[in-house]
């Protein structure tokens, strides 16, 4: 009885560190290589100012001062003011908030809706393969920007149905790379000892292989979110995705452009926000890449 | 303890044709041999045996019952296998309570914590191993706790696929001690196929010599040494394997 108890506890103790062990490995892996630590970083500034967006803003982002129109940057106002005497900064810092709600539902979705599509029809092979390789194919021999356009375009646009282009046009090649994975697992022994052990196909695939998918989906995901913003970007500038006066970088570039000549800080500022953040997560899916490497995981 | 009959089997992959109905008796609690070259029909018997690899045909009995008309579960708990290779056949990331706790988990098997202790203490591993990840494991340990995970469900036939070729000569004498303590312990019935004539003769009452997906000769364990062969293949076979073991 005792005997059992302390080894219940040590069950415990164990079973928790595990994937924390895992992650204080990675985040000190990737701390300690330079480009991947400015990845983290810009990354942490940019949650750390949606987070407390309110407090950092000096002005509110929607009021007009059109005494002030397309003052350049002083004291006042650190990045200048639009066309409107908008503080250029405090809508840069309250449009933090609309990319990381974008990139995050957009990984949200993407995940999981590539990942199961790739699991299953990697895993079943055959006839469920080919038709679930043949939707896919039909979303990939697309543009993404092109198919995201005509669903923003057919469902109205907004900021919403802009997630839910972008999501409809970022899930193919994640399903595309989980189906390679599984393919390379799915006749390997401890897929056959899972099976000769009564485990359901579903069973299989959530057990075994979506662990072994996970790593380079999740580098995956995190190069996809540079496109994912640059894309949102995109329709923001085209006008199709968050609507004015929201405060979204690319369409911040689009009502800059007009005064771009004149007034450079319009333009300069989303531009640069735009830059930094897209390369950021580029910077830290390859940091990933390294740190999540399998050869590597052993050697910790 | 209980026989193994496999009775017209035949498989095809594709154009090729792997298995020209093969038929095997296995007494009950008989370790049985299956010998043969590469590519002779070994594995394949044990795959399409245990539905590993379904569309062959024939008929495969545990008893008296084919394994087509068992459910998935009598299936699992008559039947378990274990694989030639101990670093692909445990899964990277799963720690060995995982591994051993799954198919008490699909089963219903209550008294989990208990009966992991039991596997392993049946393999002679100690129970702190239930916390290890296969790469904190030897290829021995490796391939005990993949003899812990068939023996869990507490199968009556044990199918091994060349348990031992993957691992070095002083580990192979430690796992087949153990295989046969756990026979004569348990009363398991062994068909197990090798390509190492020394290993068979250590284990095997009986075996098969195979080749090119065909049964040549059912043999006793003193035609081994006993030049008792009587097809010139299995003759073969056997005199070259030994005049190896000679040079060695």
């Amino acid at each position: 009885m005792t005997m059992s108890d302390t080894s219940r506890a040590t069950d415990a103790r164990r079973a928790m560190p595990q994937s924390l062990i895992a992650l204080r490995n990675i985040c000190v892996f990737l701390a300690r290589t330079p480009t991947s630590a400015f990845g983290l970083i810009v990354l942490g500034v940019l949650i750390f100012t949606a987070i407390f967006a309110p407090l950092i803003a000096t002005h509110d982002p929607y009021v007009q001062d059109l005494q002030n129109t397309l003052a350049p940057p002083d004291a006042a106002h650190f990045f200048g003011t639009d066309e409107l005497g908008r503080d250029i900064f405090s809508r840069l810092v309250h449009g933090s908030r609309i990319t990381l709600t974008i990139i995050s539902l957009v990984t949200v979705v993407v995940g999981p809706i590539g990942l199961f599509m790739g699991t299953v029809a990697g895993y079943f092979g055959g006839r469920v393969d080919t038709v679930l390789m043949r939707i896919t194919d039909i979303f990939l021999s697309f543009p993404s920007l092109i198919l995201s356009l005509a669903f923003v375009a057919a469902l109205g646009p907004s900021l919403n149905n802009a997630i839910i282009a972008i999501s409809l046009t970022a899930w193919p090649p994640i399903a595309r790379l989980a189906r390679a994975e599984t393919m390379t697992f799915r006749k390997a022994d401890y897929i056959a000892a899972a099976r000769l052990q009564g485990a359901s196909p579903a069973r299989i695939i959530w057990k075994s292989i979506v662990p072994m998918c996970l790593p380079s989906v999740m580098i995956r995901l995190t190069l996809n979110m540079a496109t994912v913003i640059l894309t949102a970007a995109g329709l923001g500038f085209l006008g199709l995705g968050a609507q004015p006066p929201m405060p979204e970088w690319g369409a911040m570039i689009a009502t800059g452009r007009r005064y771009m000549i004149d007034s450079w800080w319009l333009v300069t500022f989303p531009g640069l926000a735009i830059l930094s953040v897209s390369l950021a997560f580029n910077l830290l899916g390859d940091g990933l890449r390294d740190a999540l490497d399998p050869k590597q995981m052993m050697k910790r | 303890m209980i026989p193994v009959t496999i009775e017209q089997m035949s498989m095809r992959f594709g154009a090729v044709k792997v298995l020209h109905d093969v038929n095997l008796t296995v007494q009950a609690g008989e370790c049985f041999g299956l010998i043969g070259e590469s590519g002779s029909g070994k594995s394949t018997v044990l795959r399409c045996a245990s539905l590993l690899q379904d569309g062959w045909r024939g008929r495969a009995m545990i008893g008296d019952t084919s394994v087509r008309d068992m459910s998935v579960a009598q299936r699992c708990r008559s039947l378990q296998m274990v694989f030639q290779d101990p670093y692909g056949s445990l899964h990277p990331r799963h720690s060995v309570r995982t591994v051993l706790s799954e198919p008490l988990k699909i089963h219903a098997i209550g008294d989990a914590p208990d009966r992991m202790r039991a596997a392993l203490r049946d393999v002679g591993l100690p129970a702190e191993f239930l916390d290890r990840y296969p790469h904190q494991m030897s290829g021995g340990q490796r391939q005990r706790v993949a003899i812990a995970r068939a023996l869990i469900l507490d199968p009556k036939v044990v199918f091994l696929d060349e348990p031992t070729s993957a691992l070095d000569v002083s580990v192979q004498a430690e796992i087949l001690n153990l295989l046969m303590r756990l026979r004569s312990e348990k009363g398991f019935t062994y068909i197990m196929v090798s390509h190492d004539l020394a290993v068979v003769d250590h284990m095997c009452e009986r075996f098969a010599v195979m080749q090119h997906g065909r049964i040549v000769e059912v043999l006793d364990r003193d035609a081994i040494t006993g030049a008792g062969a009587k097809t010139s293949y299995a003759r073969e076979l056997i005199g070259a394997s030994l005049a190896y073991e000679n040079a060695l």
